[in-house]
């Protein structure tokens, strides 16, 4: 079997290993780099928990090979609160209960953070068909969908307050 | 689960891919999306010796129109196709069988070709494609070859390439005026496979259906054509009674298994429901009634 030097950045710090060529992403993330975050639920590509943002793309990380991701770009959920401030959507899903055992939020959080880049202001709709490939076997995706649009309204308030002329 | 053990390749141009094909034989298997082989592997239904990475191969990855079709590189994932306003402008067909396969995770990494090349009667493309009448581009050591889409499903998981050959380019022909196009997918939940899908491609002169292909998925050991229901729509007006006579048709034709998803009774009779769902619409878009 080959083994194969690998450089992959992930949420901004670069790491080189040397790995086999079968290590999935998710191994590598959870086994070589100490990042549990990201959670392996089904196994079978269903479940979503092991979300990841690899070169820009919402990517199930047990379906990817560590290998294929060398020279790339991951984002995981440790990536998302910045200087000790949680992420909008971190504060989303506290503010409206959207888990309770907490094992699918990581994967939840990774694709709703994917779909918020890529439509500020998604409708429902949008929201549910988003999060679609992530599943959830406890809060069930009310609370979820409610969360998603806290952050959105959110991320969508202007920085700082205009100050009339 | 872990997959078995094997030797990784990552070529960075088709030439190169084509040498490593040659060179490992029967033993080596091309690793696109990987969203129905990884899966496997880890289920060790696949054990490849060698794969061969195609994610790295220049040029793979686009969609085309030019004057008489609609190329789309073997590569192209399955969210390029839902992003694309081409595709919805002109490929309705193409872009109702996209938003449906698996979920949008594992569409930002499946390809077109994968889909095509996989030869699984459950997946979405095959009938799609067997609708449109699409061509399929391969590269060999000998050269470039197209392969007419009712040639390349010869078995379950079994296409019609060569062992050395690699699906390059999928090619669907312009639909001409009053042409229209859907695919009807019934899926119990997201991510899962059809219980049954209906895609159809048809023609119209007024109320009258001049030309039709329609596909079907997941009822049939290949994916298959309707040929009895395309007879059944062609040069006729499309009276309710037409098209009850073409889902029975398609009912009839298939050959599906019972399993989960359903008994064969259950799906012949959904057959028919979403063949004659899936002209309505195509007829619709053909005559720009579509609301």
């Amino acid at each position: 079997m080959s083994k194969h030097d690998i450089t992959v950045t992930v949420n901004g710090t670069t790491h080189t290993r040397e790995v086999d060529a079968r290590l999935l992403l998710v191994h590598f993330l959870r086994e070589e780099l100490d990042m549990t975050g990201t959670h392996i639920g089904c196994d079978t590509t269903h479940c979503g928990a092991c979300t990841v943002i690899l070169d820009g793309r919402a990517v199930k990380s047990c379906t990817v090979f560590a290998v294929q991701a060398n020279g790339g770009e991951v984002e995981t959920v440790e990536g998302v609160a910045q200087d000790g401030e949680l992420h909008p959507l971190q504060e989303g899903f506290w503010e409206k209960h959207g888990l309770q055992c907490g094992y699918c939020t990581p994967g939840m959080i990774m694709s709703a953070k994917y779909l918020l880049a890529r439509n500020p202001n998604p409708t429902e709709e949008e929201i549910r068909e988003g999060i679609s490939g992530n599943l959830c076997r406890c809060t069930g995706y009310n609370k979820i969908v409610e969360a998603i649009q806290y952050a959105a309204e959110k991320m969508n308030e202007p920085a700082t307050e205009e100050v009339p002329a | 689960m872990i997959p078995g053990e094997f030797d990784y390749y990552s070529p960075g141009s088709l030439e190169e891919a084509v040498g490593l094909l040659q060179q490992h034989g029967f033993g080596a298997k091309l690793l696109a999306g990987g969203q129905s082989l990884i899966p496997a592997m880890r289920f060790r239904l696949s054990a490849p010796e060698v794969l061969i990475d195609l994610n790295n191969v220049e040029g793979l990855e686009y969609i085309r129109e030019s004057n008489d079709h609609l190329a789309i590189g073997a590569m192209t994932r399955e969210a390029m196709l839902e992003e694309s306003d081409l595709v919805a402008d002109r490929y309705p067909l193409l872009a109702d069988a996209a938003r449906v396969i698996a979920d949008p995770l594992v569409r930002n990494k499946a390809t077109v070709g994968g889909n095509l090349a996989h030869a699984d009667p459950a997946n979405d493309h095959p009938a799609a494609m067997l609708a449109y009448g699409a061509e399929l581009v391969a590269l060999g050591p000998d050269g470039t070859r197209t392969i007419p889409i009712d040639d390349f499903f010869v078995g379950l998981f079994e296409n019609a390439l060569d062992e050395g050959e690699i699906l390059t380019a999928i090619r669907i022909p312009s639909p001409g005026a009053n042409s229209g196009g859907a695919y009807v997918k019934a899926e119990r939940k997201v991510g899962d496979y059809a219980v049954s899908a209906v895609a159809v491609q048809l023609t119209m002169d007024g109320d009258r259906c001049t030309a039709a292909r329609i596909g079907l998925t997941n009822v049939n050991p290949t994916p298959m054509r309707a040929r009895n229901a395309e007879q059944a729509l062609a040069g006729q007006t499309l009276s309710d009674d037409v098209l009850e006579t073409a889902g029975q048709a398609a009912a009839a034709e298939c050959d599906p298994s019972q399993d989960l998803r359903g008994s064969v009774e259950y799906k012949r009779d959904l057959t028919r429901v979403l063949t004659k769902r899936a002209i309505r619409k195509a007829v619709e878009r053909a005559t720009g009634a579509e609301a």
